[in-house]
């Protein structure tokens, strides 16, 4: 009975994860330019693996492998927003100007 | 000095224990426990012994602050994916900048990570007074503006001293 339960828990944890992927790659393709991109980026980054990493960590048989899945996600959640800021620091260094709306509200480019 | 000594060993090995998941041979829990003197022994030659070289004091502060900084997280990713379907009408990209309140280094890089981990948001340059951010949308700078994130890391770091 709590094998199913956790089963559901787990499965829902792990496609609304899934989810969120795909949707940060569409907006990886979809948004303007590469801060906006990071931006979608970052759905991957933070609570797209926080729910796959919680899933998985529900079908963990021992505690060793749970604690591993916990670490990996401490460490994604401490590495992940260094390394989008070293990105965009970068960029900004180098002067490239963020994608803005267009005054009359239409957008300038695609 | 012997308390820091103490809580690193009992730090490595709780950390040792966990990752290699093996508590029956004897041989390997002795191999663990060699391994574990050598790097406490290591750590002290380094002169590196001291308040940080464990977390045990940071998790209360931290367990403080996460579940804020998730909630808010969740509702950032919430926004963003919504953004996306919505296209590149929806977004009104800036740079913008806050005033930090954080004294510490690691007030403000608390600070300029939680930004950034919050989708919508990324930190590009931070400052003894200020941090400058990119943001995605207006709304997202006047959520930084109210100072809530501002205040709870604040907090924080107050909670570390």
């Amino acid at each position: 009975m709590i094998g199913v339960v956790l089963d559901i828990l787990s499965w829902s944890l792990l496609m609304s994860g899934s989810a969120l992927l795909v949707i940060g790659g569409i907006g990886l393709i979809r948004m303007p330019d590469f801060y906006s991109r990071i931006q979608a980026a970052g759905l991957t980054d933070t609570l797209c693996s926080i729910l796959i990493l919680l899933g998985l960590t529900l079908q963990a048989d021992s505690i060793p492998l749970a604690a591993k899945l916990l670490f990996t996600l401490a460490f994604l959640l401490f590495t992940g927003p260094t390394a989008a800021h070293a990105l965009a620091k970068a960029a900004r260094h180098d002067g490239l100007e963020p994608w803005r709306r267009a005054p009359g509200g239409a957008s300038s480019k695609r | 000095m012997s308390r820091y000594v103490f809580s690193l060993t009992l730090l490595l090995t709780i950390v040792w224990l966990l990752f290699s998941g093996m508590w029956t041979y004897v041989i390997i829990l002795s191999l663990g426990a060699a391994s574990v003197l050598v790097t406490v022994w290591l750590v002290g030659r380094m002169n590196l012994l001291g308040r940080d070289s464990e977390a045990f004091h940071m998790l209360p502060a931290a367990l403080r602050y996460w579940p804020w900084l998730m909630g808010q997280i969740v509702l950032a990713n919430l926004d963003v994916a919504r953004r996306i379907f919505r296209g590149p009408a929806s977004i009104d990209p800036r740079i913008a900048r806050v005033r930090t309140l954080q004294q510490t280094h690691v007030g403000r890089t608390i600070m300029a990570n939680s930004i950034t981990l919050t989708p919508g948001t990324v930190t590009l340059k931070v400052t003894e007074q200020e941090i400058e951010y990119y943001a995605l949308t207006a709304e997202a700078v006047e959520d930084l503006e109210t100072g809530e994130m501002n205040r709870r890391s604040l907090r924080f770091e107050e909670d570390l001293s």
